[in-house]
């Protein structure tokens, strides 16, 4: 069974995967300062659990005799205080006392603000206002003031120190606890749980608190180091530790009397809470670290402005051949070709209206810099594009790409793997022109859009090898100022949420006006007129009073308008737009598919269009590129890629989703799942989903061939026009 | 009165968010999200029930299976009033599918912790009935039984989802409530979800409620469908009737805007997919602003939902009901 198999591939993979994550213990000890910390703080408590055994004097013992004896005496290696009791003895049955309270205080604080926290989160309402109220006004004291009320109501004492500390933190455990349970209590599983037949106890126990208990750790983990502090800042002030017994606070105040005469006394306490809040916050900090999520997903470092591009990366698609490159660029770049192509240096990029050349295509020299940042935006570069007969280009632009991308590899590096997320991929695009990029999620479609302007997150991506041909220019060479200057202006984006392109606090004409003046040069006015225009031209009603409106107050649809009207503001020669309307109701994806096809027709922008459905695609798409495993697989013009696909993977993406107005279609699902990126298997990365599959087609590299028509594909056997995948009649031309 | 094939009655069910006042004093606004629906799911149909987001078809199914409390209204299950009584009540008979499977697992519980825990709390097993049950039921959704012992975050969209209805499947209901439960779900897997739910569908005599936006997904799975428009039911059909030719304007527009592989679409007339305000509803009938057909009359009173020329089991609410083509 096609499902069985399946799953048993997902075993091993998700198998290896769980290994190659570390643990959160290694985690930890991989952080230096967390590992040092650890080791400080287990020599301490290995002491203060060892005091009852080890050879130490009476802590309590006077000996007004050798009173004040210095550091390194005989019989006292850290000399005596003031009563002449041995400082040594005191110091580690001190910290013995302190580590005991500091950390009895911080789980009772612990314990009752996480179940004060979890009940307001859950329950809501009048019990979370309540709960609440009542935490912010002990939360108003300062709270050593607070300490010393508490202390001052219960009387001095060890163990009054401990609760006044603990009722002190309470709040704090609270309102985190609180804050992260709020969260959770409207999570899906929760009411899963509730139609489980749970009730609220239970799921607070068994649903809530244990995906909540990570947050309680790292609050403790913090905190103890300050609870220990303030014990011994309360036993300083004589409320905590009574005399005789010793904590470190109260040592610290015994040594405060004799501090000039004596100052090793209070050198000596001092020190070693100063060992112990700073050890434990060390270790705190790498439990933090550690547990959290996103620090654990390898995304420590803030993203860099733009993708990093690998030094040396490879620039031919000739099987991965390193091509250095040169290091100074007035030259052309030393590609090699292709075999076969028997070393006749063709134009660079290909430039005419056929169909791309694909994997094969000679990727010949776009001119490395041939355009300084200075020169900014020259439409073909010196040397860039030729047409094929080698005239001047400038002249006949309508037939060059706007977007060449040749041989793109875009990588992940995660841990020790290298996940290639984009593995060779080439896409043409000229004026006027729309692309269709399609292919499961994962597949490789947004980090090649998003490779063009550089917007992959780096660490962990970066741009292994090929070349980004914009108009001539590759943007993989392109200086920063130049990027900048693309980004937005010539080459803007419209993302699925438009909520990631909107500042939430600005108005969306704000918004748009700023976009606006970052490119041109356009006093405020102007600006705001010409936004007005904007979001006039994407149909947004009532424009005028729409432009002081926030993100948050437009609908889905509205929202999704306004950033096509900010991707419009600079006059874009090239869109590029991942998945723009599939978080959209059907109605108003009609309309803002409608709208992006007209205004790219009118103003002859080229667009590169990702989605998934085939619906989508024949509305707007001129030509279709179909990703797998990080590759094209598949590329033609729409009608014909639709109809009579070449490739199987194609011809299964297209069958397996139901269509309007063919109810009674058989729904043949693709079996299994893509292939991870950094392991993928020789030959063709579809074999063990394809149902035409061969052993040729397991052995070497399959090349991206033109099959007839339009269409080219990455396939060994490909399927003859209009015919169906065994097993499952072909629904397109068996249609009544 | 009640006839037997009714499984679930919803009549003039409301719910209203907001409203109030706060210590100020002042009025909070107030928001229908379902304004008075009334319909019947019949014992063994596939009850699909379309509409854009926001129009109240996830509230209504909340209060279907007790999530939710509706403000005013009654849901009937098997003649008895249900709709105050919260989840438990109704768990045992209604189950429903999450849109999203991965959050609607636990991360930190074992599969065979969530398949429990229905058994347990709405059945009352014990531990060896149970564990017979959960083998039987993971290989029904096909998964195998080793994958009881793993954590959510290891399985894909697709299994996540099979994990997710294996528990509704739990508690043994008769009803289940689908709310969107392929469009999370990449298209390469959606039908392998589909034709699951197909054949547990047949196996266990179930009846469906299946909500979604995807016109193509609903029209291939369901048997009748109910179309929702700003929180009431303004059409309801058998689905293949509804699909070929519809009476509500809203209806028509909806299945003209679903986009079709290899057919352009005609254009349709600049429609700006708004939704009237929620907070500030329009006398009459909501779809007026929008729709190519309004006259004056719509403006005035909301029209009923009620039989046309269709026959008594194709009903609109439409003053000017487009006629069969
Ligand atoms: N920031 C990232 N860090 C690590 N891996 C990533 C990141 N972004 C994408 N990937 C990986 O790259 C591959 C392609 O992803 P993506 O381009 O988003 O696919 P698609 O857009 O086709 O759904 C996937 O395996 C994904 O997990
Ligand atoms: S190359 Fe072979 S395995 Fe790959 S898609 Fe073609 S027939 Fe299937
Ligand atoms: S009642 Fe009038 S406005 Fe409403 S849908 Fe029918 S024709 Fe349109
Ligand atoms: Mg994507």
């Amino acid at each position: 069974m096609t499902a069985a198999a399946a799953s048993s591939r997902d075993d091993r993979s998700s198998g290896r995967e769980r290994r190659e994550r570390p643990s959160t213990f290694a985690l930890i000890l991989n952080n230096r300062l967390a590992a040092a910390g650890l080791v400080v703080l287990c020599l301490i408590v290995i002491a203060a659990l060892a005091a009852p055994i080890l050879p130490l004097a009476d802590p309590n013992a006077t000996d007004p005799a050798s009173r004040l004896a210095p550091l390194l005496s005989p019989g006292h290696l850290l000399g005596t205080d003031a009563l002449g009791r041995d400082m040594l003895s005191r110091l580690v049955w001190g910290t013995r006392v302190s580590l005991v309270v500091g950390v009895s205080a911080s789980l009772i604080a612990a314990i009752f603000g996480s179940a004060i926290g979890l009940v307001a989160g859950y329950a809501g309402g009048r019990t979370d206002q309540m709960l609440m109220r009542l935490i912010d006004l002990t939360m108003a004291f300062p709270y050593i003031l607070l300490a010393l009320a508490i202390v001052a109501i219960l009387g001095p004492g060890l163990i009054n120190a401990l609760y006044a500390i603990a009722i002190v933190n309470v709040p704090f455990f609270a309102r985190n606890i609180r804050g992260i349970t709020v969260g959770l209590a409207r999570r899906e599983f929760v009411d899963a749980a509730r139609l489980s037949g749970k009730g609220p106890l239970t799921i607070l126990w068994s649903d809530i608190l244990p995906n909540v208990l990570p947050t309680i750790v790292i609050t403790l983990s913090t905190t103890v180091g300050w609870m220990i502090l303030e014990t011994a800042g309360l036993s300083f002030l004589g409320l905590g530790a009574q005399p005789p017994q010793a904590d470190l606070g109260s040592m610290l105040g015994d040594g405060r009397k004799v501090m000039f005469t004596a100052p090793t006394i209070s050198l000596v306490p001092g020190l070693m809470i100063f060992l112990i809040v700073m050890s434990i916050n060390l270790i705190g900090d790498g439990i933090r670290d550690a547990l959290d999520p996103r620090l654990r997903s390898g995304a420590l470092a803030r993203p860099a402005f733009r993708t990093k591009v690998a030094k040396g990366r490879r620039k031919a698609d000739t099987d991965g051949e390193q091509e250095p490159l040169p290091a100074d660029a007035g030259g052309v770049g030393l590609d090699p070709l292709p075999a076969g192509e028997g070393g006749n240096r063709y134009p660079p990029l290909p430039c005419r209206a056929s169909p791309p050349q694909g994997g094969r295509s000679p990727s010949v020299g776009l001119s490395e810099r041939s355009i300084s940042p200075l020169e900014g935006e020259m439409p073909a570069g010196r040397g860039g594009f030729q047409g094929r007969d080698g005239d001047d280009v400038a002249s006949d632009r309508n037939d060059n790409p706007v977007l060449a991308v040749r041989g793109l590899e875009t990588d992940f590096h995660i841990g020790r793997s290298v996940y290639h997320a984009s593995n060779g991929v080439d896409l043409t695009i000229r004026r006027g022109e729309c692309l269709c990029l399609v292919g499961e999620s994962g597949s490789g479609k947004s980090v090649t859009a998003m490779s063009v302007m550089g917007l992959v997150p780096s660490p962990p991506g970066v741009i292994a090898g090929g070349r980004i041909g914009f108009k001539g220019e590759d943007l993989a060479d392109a200086p920063d100022r130049r990027i900048r200057e693309l980004r937005g202006g010539a080459v803007s984006h419209v993302f699925q949420d438009p909520l990631a392109t909107l500042h939430p606090l600005f108005a969306v004409g704000d918004q748009i006006v700023e976009a606006i003046r970052a490119h041109q040069p356009l006093g405020k006015r102007a600006a705001e007129a010409k936004a007005r225009d904007l979001l006039d031209l994407v149909r947004i009603p009532n424009a005028a009073q729409r432009m002081k409106a926030l993100p948050h107050e437009l609908s889905g649809g509205l929202r999704q308008r306004v950033s096509i009207a900010m991707a419009l503001a600079n006059d874009p020669e090239l869109i590029i737009a991942d998945e723009p309307t599939t978080a959209l109701d059907v109605t108003v994806q009609a309309e803002v598919l409608r709208l992006l096809d007209t205004l790219r027709r009118e103003r002859d922008t080229a667009v590169l269009f990702i989605t998934h459905d085939f619906g989508v695609v024949s509305e707007i798409a001129d030509r279709v590129a179909v990703m797998y495993a990080g590759r094209i697989v598949e590329t033609g013009e729409t009608a014909e890629i639709l109809t009579r696909p070449a490739h199987p993977y194609t011809r299964m993406l297209i069958d397996c989703v139901p269509v309007m107005g063919e109810p009674e279609r058989r729904l043949d699902a693709v079996p299994g799942r893509p292939p991870a990126v950094n392991r993928l298997p020789p030959g063709c990365a579809f074999a063990d989903r394809c149902p035409r599959v061969q052993p040729d087609c397991r052995e070497g590299e399959i090349p991206l061939e033109t099959k007839r028509g339009s269409l080219e594909a990455r396939c060994l056997h490909p399927l003859g026009p209009g015919e169906a995948l065994a097993g499952g009649a072909d629904p397109l031309e068996a249609r009544p | 009165m009640t006839p037997p094939s009714n499984v679930i009655e919803i009549r003039d069910l409301a719910r209203t968010f907001g409203g109030g006042r706060t210590i100020l004093g002042t009025k909070k606004p107030q928001l229908t999200a379902v304004r008075g629906v009334s319909l019947d799911l019949r014992k063994g149909e596939t009850l699909g029930i379309v509409g854009e987001s926001g129009c109240g078809k996830s509230t209504l199914a909340r209060m279907l299976v007790g999530l939710d409390r509706p403000t005013s209204g009654a849901i009937r299950l098997d003649g008895k009033d249900l709709s105050s009584s919260g989840t438990r009540a109704l768990a045992r008979r209604v189950q429903y599918v999450f849109q999203d499977p991965v959050s609607s697992l636990n991360p930190r519980q074992t599969i065979r912790d969530i398949l429990e825990a229905p058994m347990r709390h709405l059945l009352g097993l014990g531990s060896k009935e149970r564990k017979e049950r959960l083998e039987k039921l993971i290989e029904d959704v096909n998964l195998r039984p080793e994958f009881l012992d793993r954590y959510p975050h290891e399985f894909s969209g697709g299994q996540a989802q099979r994990i997710g209805i294996a528990r509704a499947l739990a508690a043994e209901p008769d009803v289940v409530v689908l709310d969107e439960p392929v469009s999370a779900l990449d298209v390469s897997v959606q039908a392998q979800v589909l034709n699951l739910l197909d054949r547990l569908k047949r196996e266990r005599g179930l009846t469906y409620v299946f909500i979604s936006h995807d016109l193509a997904v609903v029209e291939s799975v369901a048997t009748r469908v109910a179309v929702m428009y700003f929180g009431e039911i303004v059409e309801t059909a058998p689905a293949r009737e509804l699909f070929r030719a519809p009476l509500h304007p809203y209806t028509n527009l909806l299945i003209r805007s679903a986009p079709v592989p290899n057919r352009k679409r005609q254009k349709a007339s600049g429609d700006s997919g708004e939704l009237p305000d929620p907070y500030d509803p329009p006398p009459g009938c909501p779809f007026a602003p929008r729709c190519p057909r309004a006259e004056d009359n719509c403006r005035a009173a909301m029209p009923a939902l009620e039989a046309k020329d269709r026959g008594k089991d194709h009903r609109a609410a439409c003053f000017h009901p487009l006629s069969r083509r």
